[in-house]
């Protein structure tokens, strides 16, 4: 009897396992390439793209040209300052627009939730031309303040449904023993409930994370100056109409992973930690 | 003095009406137990007393003082919760100190109170642990120690035993009541469990549907109820409704059913509990209607078995078509 659980627990598991690095190695293969391919010569690349990079192919041509050209430096600042700080926003008023929408009941409450998540169905770029004017109008073009408004205006509206989703789970009592314990309503919002929510809030921040970061469109109408460029945009010179510079374009992608990499460790870190910490009851 | 006053308390949710003029009094150190069934506003009317939700009309006094406008934090009382809602992040000292921090209490009052909390409770080996840490009966003793350290002049338990399995629901019963007696501040229960309520208060509270159906002392409400919803809440199993002549109702406690040959009921045994120092046995009888025996000691009866049922008149209860007692002249 335990043998063959135990037997058909060990097939289990290596099936589990089986599926788990077919999926990693399918998901991971075009990181692998890029980074294998942005350490090797123009021909190389082209030669042997699955190859890994030896004596004879290894170059770091495409790094050397990425540091050369442009300001990559500032670039990856400029993404790094937009992504971070929109994300800080999104949770920061999602999170609090949440709490209102779930605690207190008041006129409008249910249409508000509805207009908020309205948002979620309508794309933000069908408003472009509107934006671009409105930014021209207040002088925003062209500044990193433009790009966080928006991001932030984009990300909204998913935040707002499902951490108020979150926020009605959290017990009624806890908060309620928290009034009587003297806590005022931010600190029941600070300490209380947004600590029960973390696993949510990771999941919109990495939900958020990525479509900021690769963006293309707005920071290429809104602040395509030199001093504002995200990574995304500073890439593209390397890409022409007649040619491209490939080893550049494979070493660029190559740095921008890494910054989201980390950021994502961050947030998932969050998230299971959200998940292993102690219930209410 | 009086502890707590409640005067034409109503409280609506849109248009449903949970309170209907509430109005009743708390003595100091008076043990008051709200019991109703499920859904009766119970835990609203603790609510309203706490300042967790707004009258609608109607006035709240503690301590002598109207406190309609003031924050549950500034009301001088303490609650506890049914499902303990211990902070998940603090641990079992900064739970109970939490309260006393945010009323800039000194560090030596707060250590101080800690202390005698944690004795009174036996909670000094689990200070240091979180409360995911603790077992449901341990969790209850600190969401009560939480309660404790804040000193207040009116303590509000809701439900505070139903997570809790029989045994311990037990013995934190008699921990709450030898709380009272040490501490002799005036507490507000809620409970839909009658046992509880019995067992505890000095004076019961009997709600339905929003508004007090009676008010009084456990032996009174048991021995005298005021209408038909109250003599059946209270008592376990609960009393027998017989139709009698008209539309005048019978009632008659099951343990002033008992088996004679000469007696005015007839009918089937359908059921026998067998509780060792009780035997409860449940009989159809001819009308149709089925009402509790309860025996004292351990009786053999078969289900099935034809029997016989007398009660002693003076000791039924005659109610009328709206349920309201008829007193005897
Ligand atoms: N926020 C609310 N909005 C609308 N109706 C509510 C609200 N809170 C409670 N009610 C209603 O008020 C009534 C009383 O609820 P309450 O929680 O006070 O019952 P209770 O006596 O404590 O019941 P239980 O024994 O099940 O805890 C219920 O019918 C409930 O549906
Ligand atoms: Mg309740």
């Amino acid at each position: 009897m335990s043998t063959a659980t135990a037997r058909s627990n060990l097939g289990n598991t290596i099936a589990a396992h089986a599926i788990l690095i077919t999926w990693t190695v399918i998901a991971l293969f075009p990181v692998f390439v890029i980074l294998i391919n942005s350490l090797k010569t123009r021909k190389a690349i082209f030669r042997e793209p699955l190859a890994l990079p030896n004596a004879e192919s290894f170059s770091l041509v495409g790094y050397q040209t990425v540091a050369k050209q442009g300001d990559f430096f500032l670039y990856f600042q400029n993404s790094m300052i937009v992504t971070v700080v929109s994300l800080t926003f999104i949770l920061l008023f999602g999170a609090m627009a949440a709490f209102a929408l779930s605690e207190y009941r008041f006129r409008g409450n249910s249409l508000m939730g509805l207009y908020l998540a309205l948002g979620i169905m309508i794309p933000i770029r069908i408003g472009t031309v509107a934006i671009l004017e409105m930014m021209v109008a207040t002088g925003l073009v062209n500044t990193l303040t433009a790009l966080i408004l928006v991001y932030t205006a984009q990300g909204l509206p998913l935040a707002v449904f499902i951490l108020s989703e979150f926020m009605r789970q959290v017990s009624e009592d806890l908060k309620n023993a928290g009034r009587i314990d003297g806590l005022s309503e931010y600190a029941i919002f600070f300490r209380l409930v947004l600590p029960l929510v973390r696993p949510a809030m990771a999941t919109v921040a990495v939900f958020n994370m990525i479509p900021i970061w690769n963006d293309l469109w707005f920071p290429l109408i809104l602040a395509p100056g030199e001093e504002t460029k995200t990574l995304t945009l500073g890439s593209q010179v390397f890409i022409g109409q007649f040619v491209t510079d490939w080893n550049a374009v494979l070493s660029a992608l190559s740095l921008a992973i890494l910054p989201a990499l980390v950021l994502y460790l961050i947030f998932s870190r969050q998230l299971i930690r959200g998940i292993t910490s102690g219930a209410v009851k | 003095m009086t502890a707590l006053k409640l005067t034409d308390v109503c409280k609506t949710f849109g248009t449903t009406e949970v309170l209907k003029n509430i109005s009743l009094e708390v003595e100091d150190g008076e043990f008051v137990v709200f019991v109703g069934p499920s859904g009766c506003g119970k835990s609203t009317l603790l609510r309203v007393i706490a300042g967790l939700e707004d009258a609608t009309s109607g006035a709240v006094e503690i301590a002598g003082d109207r406190v309609n406008n003031v924050a549950p934090a500034k009301r001088g009382i303490a609650m506890v919760f049914q499902s303990y809602a211990l902070y998940p992040h603090l641990n079992v000292r900064d739970n109970m100190a939490l309260a006393l921090k945010q009323a800039n209490e000194s560090n030596s009052t707060i250590d101080e109170r800690v202390t005698e909390a944690s004795r009174m409770l036996s909670l000094d080996d689990y200070l240091t642990r979180r409360p995911a840490e603790l077992s449901g009966g341990q969790r209850q003793r600190v969401a009560i120690g939480r309660a404790v350290v804040r000193h207040p002049k009116l303590f509000l338990f809701d439900e505070p035993l139903s997570n809790l399995d029989a045994a311990l629901r037990m013995n934190t019963r008699m921990e709450i009541a030898s709380l009272h007696r040490s501490l002799e501040t005036s507490m507000v229960y809620v409970t839909h469990d009658q046992t509880e309520a019995m067992t505890l208060a000095d004076k019961i509270v009997v709600l339905r549907d929003g508004r007090v159906e009676q008010i009084g002392a456990p032996m009174e409400l048991y021995n005298n109820p005021a209408n038909k919803f109250v003599a059946g809440f209270l008592g376990a199993p609960s009393m027998n409704f017989i139709n009698a002549a008209g539309a005048v109702e019978l009632g008659i406690r099951p343990e002033n059913l008992n088996l004679s040959e000469s007696g005015q009921l007839q009918g089937q045994v359908i059921h026998v509990e067998k509780l060792g120092g009780d035997t409860n046995i449940v009989v159809t009888l001819t009308t149709g209607e089925t009402v509790t025996c309860r025996l004292f000691g351990q009786h053999d009866h078969r289900v099935g078995e034809q029997v016989t049922l007398g009660f002693d008149m003076n000791r039924a209860y005659l109610f009328d078509a709206s349920g309201e007692r008829i007193e005897p002249s």
